[in-house]
């Protein structure tokens, strides 16, 4: 049996985290849940959010499983500054990574002014910039996970297959890749959901604009201000999305894992 | 529009706003609410809610306001007036609420949170806002409607996207905006830093922006002015304080203050 000083802290401190996402359920307007599921600019934000943190993913991966093969396996100078500037999206504020967003792929940013005057291109409130936002805050959560993974693999089999002739491309392509695969895999199911969550460097760089750049927790925010109901509804599909998606890992990731 | 919560999840109805305010907040990483926590050393304190058009101005008259009352504190949250509304209707710390329209206003009148019935103390105008240099070329509302000129309005929930609505339905221009923003502030911004090429803003936001911006007028603004209602709160910590804040926003000082502002005073 449990010490009383431990227990009763531990269970107020479940039933805080808990029931908050009770009353969601108890509070949500059933009756109005299919004709408000079925409403256009619902499923046009679902529809984007689960495009948008797809893309995001997409190209943490592109992006992220070199950076951390790089920073597992390479040795260069400042590498440890690299890694620690690397997971400073994890803990910056949404909301900053917007603002630094702007100043660098707006219009008038350091990037984005010559991506406007050489290619017409503008960044800021395109679907496109909803998936940049995405992947700048998801990304860390990609590297940090296949680089412990990396780190935690066997060098010894890279070696081996150097030994029998593999070049180092074709070693990190079947050897090295394959016994990632549940770090990435991990990984990449973390910076999903975080990418689906985000919404301070969305607003700020995306800005809002329903099945463009409006994503789900866009439309929970200003739904709030005129239909509570309607933004109710938005957060219990959030949140069965985000709890599928958490039962998914445990069975496929954690489950097996004495983790 | 609202509704209130049935009979079963009544219990159920004030965790889960509590809930879903603070969740807002830190989701919105909104430094307002820094702005409510500094009560600092004085002895009386009153939280004014008040719509983001207001920020400056009210910020200035706050100040004046303590220095004329020593060992007072005014502190405020600035934010869309209806997203101050909800916050009220679920139970925020707040004393006087100061809204941007008549509508979020009639919200918190009708859950009876209101001291005193609200009375109107400024008035605003819509004005076409660009970057400084005008890289748009934007001369009128007309230009709302071309596809290939980056437009930002506020979300329609809001006070200042509701009168947006409401001059381009009066000019029949059919709007083809890039981005809805969560208030007047946040529409603004986006101006200021040259990412669109024209927004609907009040004037008064227009003047506080300075050199980085210039108003464009239109003639259907005259038609639509948004009235600025005012009241103190039933719920308020400190009564007296609150309706001492109300008064001095309707004195005469206070009034030259908003019309320097570039308010309306009735």
């Amino acid at each position: 049996m449990a010490p009383a000083l431990l227990l009763v802290p531990a269970l107020f401190g479940l039933a805080f985290l808990l029931v908050p996402l009770l009353g969601l359920v108890l509070r949500a307007p059933w009756g109005e849940l299919p004709a408000q599921l079925g409403s256009p600019e619902v499923l046009g934000a679902l529809r984007l959010s689960l495009v948008c943190a797809t893309a995001a993913t997409a190209l943490s991966l592109l992006l992220g499983v070199p950076l951390a093969w790089l920073l597992a396996r390479s040795t260069f100078p400042g590498k440890r500054l690299v890694r620690a500037l690397v997971t400073v999206p994890l803990v910056l504020p949404p909301v900053v990574g917007g603002v630094a967003l702007l100043v660098v792929f707006g219009r008038r940013g350091l990037v984005g002014e010559h991506l406007h005057e050489w290619f017409g291109v503008s960044l800021p409130f395109t679907t496109g910039a909803v998936v940049l936002a995405g992947t700048f805050v998801a990304m860390p959560f990609l590297v940090v996970s296949v680089e412990g993974a990396l780190r935690a693999a066997d060098v010894r089999l890279d070696e081996a297959a150097a030994t029998l002739g593999a070049s180092r491309w074709v070693t990190f392509r079947r050897v090295t890749l394959p016994l990632v695969a549940p770090g990435v895999a991990a990984g990449a199911v973390l910076a999903w959901t975080r990418a689906l969550g985000e919404f301070g460097a969305t607003i700020t760089f995306a800005g809002n604009f329903p099945g463009r750049t409006q994503t789900m927790p866009l439309a929970v925010y200003l739904a709030m201000e005129s239909n509570p109901e309607a933004a109710i509804v938005l957060s219990l599909v959030l949140l069965l999305v985000s709890v599928a998606v958490l039962a998914l890992l445990r069975e496929r990731w954690m489950g097996g894992a004495s983790r | 529009m609202r509704r209130r919560a049935g009979g079963t999840g009544r219990a159920w109805r004030t965790p889960v706003a509590v809930a879903l305010v603070s969740g807002l907040a830190v989701a919105a990483c909104s430094a307002p609410d820094q702005d409510v926590a500094q009560v600092g050393e004085t002895s009386r304190s009153a939280v004014v809610f008040a719509a983001a058009s207001l920020t400056e101005v009210l910020t200035e008259l706050g100040a004046e306001f303590e220095r004329g009352h020593p060992g007072t504190s005014i502190d405020f949250n600035f934010a869309a007036s209806s997203a101050l509304a909800q916050q009220i209707a679920a139970g925020a710390p707040a004393d006087v609420f100061a809204s941007a329209s008549p509508e979020p206003m009639d919200q918190v009148v009708d859950l009876d949170l209101v001291a005193e019935p609200p009375v109107i103390f400024a008035a605003n105008r819509l004005q076409i806002v660009v970057p400084s240099g005008n890289p748009g070329g934007v001369t009128g509302l007309a230009d709302f409607a071309d596809p290939d000129k980056v437009i930002a309005l506020c979300a329609p929930a809001v006070p200042c996207g509701g009168a947006a609505r409401e001059v381009l339905e009066l000019a029949g221009i059919d709007a083809k905006p890039d981005t809805y923003e969560r208030d007047v502030r946040a529409t603004l911004t986006k101006v200021r830093l040259g990412e669109v090429d024209a927004a609907l803003v009040y004037r008064t936001d227009v003047l506080v922006a300075g050199d980085e911006v210039r108003g464009v007028d239109f003639p259907e603004s005259e038609r639509v002015v948004n009235d600025y209602p005012l009241a103190a709160l039933a719920e308020a910590s400190d009564a007296d304080l609150a309706s001492a804040f109300v008064d001095y926003l309707r004195s005469p000082a206070a009034e030259d203050v908003l019309r320097t502002a570039g308010f309306d005073v009735p």
